[in-house]
């Protein structure tokens, strides 16, 4: 088969495998919604909250019908392209997350274009020489790195570069790309804290992947026929290193899309991770599907992609 | 470099005539250093040691004049899809501040909580049943169209209606009928008397929008600024409105208000400079903020406090000797030195606090006195361990609970502390034990505390106190028009309150604001934040 039909059919059994993935999903988080304490007509009025003005907040958000009608009505907008409406303040839900998504895309994509060059660099230089002394320091850093919390790097990168030195602000209001320096204030401080754990993934992932390839008899066998150095990892190693690697990447750049959340308290960054935590606090239903769906299907999408990356990259894969 | 105020010539001020001193203060507007001011009074003829004095007043009374201009950036300490522009549905000081941006009320709370008229000029009554609103003329709405009694009628008559999910609903309830009695004349009818009616209508809950908004998207209403975009959760950001029908206000071009609910994220926002207002410090910043050049810190005192919840219906905190015990084992000193480093002030078991003109003050204080405590705890035969219940819901109860618990080892009384989440305490937490933690925002009138929280068929009667004399004398008290027969009334409560009700009140804290000095016009209003959220067409920014 040729590589081309090879993706499309695989492409089309992930598209229903896909399918079947948000469905589960959406089931099981509006289960888990519905056991929370509390419903949105609680969170709406705290604690000002008596049992007659719950009742007729609930009546007016349609929450006494029963939960499986709930979620059919939800599931019918949504198969006819209608996320629905906020109900905690009767914005439409699109629009919520048209404002948060562009943020969390830049933030996801800065860092990533910052991050996967470093990493991947690092990776394969220290999978070239194992044990030497660059390995090694690279090792303890990144290890090192991961060990410390986000929150940590991002608190004291806020102290030194925002409060002391004031060369960047503290908070990112709007992430701005209109202009270079704009791009630079704005979003330098989230990615560089963002940074450090995921060059670390990606490096670890890279230089762990690559060492087991380098490992392996046809690479012995190459070293024998004379092919050594950057020529080996690069065209012999490395091309059947790179669907565990493309899958690291997928599940490290798929965080940063939803999972930012302690980046995004910390710089009062407008993503999505913070108005899914406001959503859950609030019960608000069809605010929690929508970024629940969303985060879903990056994560499959990036799957998806690593997959075919990986396929594409190694030769026996494609060949079959 | 900024001169001196406080020089003193030797005896003799030169003075400039009206026009130059106002040229010189427009020069100081603009922006003018000290040398281009030096040169220009030595063009009048003045040289450096006369003129000093000079340019120094004038900039102090450019500082203390409201100036035009200027965009200036707020951060609230709350963020949450739940902002709205709907005042009735307001939930928290961000919304607040919002809400005074874009809409006006029937009246405003000045700084001792007394109503100042403004869309309202005037309410008239006889029987404090029946009052006659006046509007004011020549009102516009953002969308250009006059402000009308029809508007009013709409404003106030909605929170009535369940659906509307009001904050108010309860205190809007007794307002029986509203209607329009003419083009600029509202008649309210209330349930029985009620003489804080001016001052209730002033919280922001109350501002006026247009006659049949549903929707809230954006905002039209009277205010001193328009709304050019919100976004909930995440900023607001306000323009001037040119057609303000305060003369010569706002003083600002622009606000932009976000939320920023992590309070190390809004301390270092302060004191980076991003942010020129920022509500709600956290004590334990309010030193370094101190210190930090260009910046200052304003403290509010009021009305909010975290008590304690004895339930009077539930064992084993239905004996009142045990409820004594527990309340003469707070040290309030101590309480308000380390946990709220002194931005506090002690309280007394009942929650009128000393900014309220019905205060109080002759009360004898409870005392922290351990032999006290015993004799009660003896007396009640209470012998096992009490079980408190503390949450991040209620503002710092662990740290007080903590420090009840050690206080109250030396009467030999055992608390556990029960810690629950934030999440859904209100609801499923909150009064439910025998004792719990709750915290309450400083409400504008005395009545209004006592009758949300201590009469005996309110649904947030805490501990649940039972007292037919305490009902009949907060209703006369709300009724009485004359002021020093009401004062002793609502002490009369205070004192029953203190010595009867379950509910411990160790000091009522204040709340602490951070401002860049360039910010005037900032006065502390005992409702909460920001100037009692009034922010907004009260300040100016100087160059």
């Amino acid at each position: 088969m040729r590589p081309a039909l090879a993706v499309t059919g695989f492409l089309l059994k992930r598209l229903l495998f896909a399918a079947g993935t948000l469905l589960a999903v959406s089931l099981a988080v509006f289960a888990a919604t519905e056991i929370l304490p509390g419903d949105v007509a609680g969170a709406v009025l705290g604690q000002s909250a008596t049992p007659e003005a719950l009742a007729a907040l609930r009546a007016s958000m349609h929450l006494d019908l029963p939960a499986s009608v709930r979620y059919l009505h939800w599931l019918g907008g949504m198969v006819t392209g209608d996320v629905g409406h906020s109900l905690v303040n009767n914005r439409p839900v699109s629009e919520l997350i048209g404002s948060r998504l562009p943020n969390s895309l830049l933030l996801a994509g800065a860092a990533t274009a910052f991050c996967v060059p470093i990493g991947l660099l690092l990776g394969i230089c220290s999978a070239m020489r194992p044990t030497s002394v660059f390995d090694r320091v690279t090792s303890v850093a990144t290890l090192s790195i991961v060990a410390v919390p986000e929150f940590f790097i991002g608190t004291l990168a806020v102290l030194v570069f925002a409060v002391n030195l004031r060369w960047f602000p503290a908070l990112t209001l709007s992430p701005r790309i209109d202009s270079v320096e704009g791009f630079f204030r704005s979003m330098t401080l989230p990615v560089l804290s963002l940074s450090g754990i995921i060059i670390a993934q990606i490096m670890r992932m890279t230089r762990a992947a690559l060492l087991d390839v380098l490992r392996r008899p046809y690479v012995e066998m190459a070293r024998l026929k004379g092919v050594v150095g950057a020529r080996l990892v690069l065209f012999y190693a490395l091309p059947n290193a790179l669907g565990p690697i493309a899958n690291a990447l997928a599940l490290s750049l798929s965080h940063l899309l939803g999972g930012a959340i302690i980046i995004e308290t910390i710089f009062n960054f407008p993503g999505l991770a913070k108005l899914l935590v406001d959503a859950v606090s609030t019960r608000d239903m069809p605010l929690v599907q929508a970024c629940t769906m969303l985060f879903c299907l990056a994560y499959l999408i990036l799957g998806t992609l690593a997959d075919i990356a990986g396929m594409l990259a190694n030769p026996r894969l494609r060949a079959s | 470099m900024s001169p001196k105020n406080g020089y003193s010539s030797s005896g003799v001020t030169p003075r400039l005539a009206p026009a130059d001193d106002a040229a010189l203060r427009d020069a100081i507007r603009r922006g003018a250093t000290r040398r281009q001011l030096l040169a220009w009074c030595g063009g009048l003829g003045l040289g450096a040691a006369a003129a000093t004095p000079l340019i120094g007043s004038a900039r102090a009374a450019v500082a203390e004049t409201p100036q035009r201009g200027g965009k200036l950036r707020v951060a609230g300490a709350t963020a949450s899809t739940t902002e709205t522009l709907d005042p009735a549905r307001g939930t928290d000081s961000t919304d607040y501040s919002r809400h005074y941006m874009f809409y006006n009320g029937l009246t405003t709370l000045n700084e001792a909580l007394a109503p100042q008229p403004t869309l309202a000029t005037s309410f008239e009554t006889n029987d404090a049943t029946t009052w006659v609103v006046k509007l004011r003329s020549g009102v516009q709405f953002h969308d250009g169209s006059p402000l009308t009694a029809a508007d009013v009628v709409y404003s106030l008559a909605r929170h009535k209606d369940p659906a509307t999910g009001s904050k108010v609903r309860a205190v809007a309830m007794q307002m029986a009928d509203i209607k329009a009695t003419g083009k600029n004349e509202v008649t309210i009818t209330l349930s029985g008397p009620n003489s804080d009616l001016p001052v209730i209508l002033g919280v922001s809950h109350f501002l006026i929008i247009k006659n049949g908004t549903k929707d809230f998207s954006t905002a039209n209403g009277t205010g001193p600024f328009r709304c050019k975009s919100f976004e909930p959760g995440i900023r607001s950001i306000a323009v001037r409105n040119e057609n303000y029908w305060k003369p010569g206000q706002p003083y600002l071009d622009e606000i932009e208000m976000v939320g920023i609910p992590d309070s190390a994220a809004r301390v270092n926002a302060a004191l980076s400079g991003d942010i020129q207002l920022a509500a709600a410090m956290p004590v334990a910043a309010a030193r370094q903020l101190e210190r930090a050049p260009g910046l200052k810190i304003m403290e509010t005192k009021g009305g909010t406090y975290t008590n304690i919840c004895m339930r009077l219906d539930q064992a084993p905190t239905d004996n009142l000797d045990l409820v004594l015990a527990c309340k003469y084992l707070f040290d309030r000193e101590q309480i308000r030195r380390t946990i709220f480093r002194n931005y506090a002030v002690i309280g007394n078991d009942q929650p009128i606090d000393p900014t309220n003109r019905y205060f109080a003050a002759d009360l004898p204080q409870r005392p922290y006195d351990p032999e006290k405590a015993k004799f009660h705890l003896a007396k009640s035969g209470f012998g096992s361990s009490l079980s408190v219940t503390v949450s991040p819901a209620a503002f710092a109860s662990e740290d007080i609970a903590q420090l009840w618990q050690q206080s109250a080892k030396a009467a030999g009384l055992d608390l556990t502390l029960r810690r629950v989440p934030a999440d859904g305490y209100w609801t499923n937490q909150w009064m439910k034990h025998p004792v719990t933690f709750a915290a309450t925002n400083a409400r504008p009138t005395a009545d209004l505390i006592l009758s949300i929280y201590f009469k005996s068929d309110a649904p947030w009667n805490e501990s649940g106190w039972k007292s037919p004399k305490f009902d009949q004398l907060l209703v006369a008290a709300r009724g009485e028009q004359d002021h020093a027969k009401r004062k002793q009334m609502y002490a009369d409560m205070q004192e029953m309150i203190s010595n009867e009700a379950g509910v411990g009140i160790p000091v009522f804290r204040s709340v602490l604001d951070a401002h860049s000095d360039k910010l005037k016009g900032l006065r502390p209003v005992p409702l909460g934040n920001l100037m009692g959220y009034t922010f907004p067409d009260n300040v100016w920014l100087t160059a």
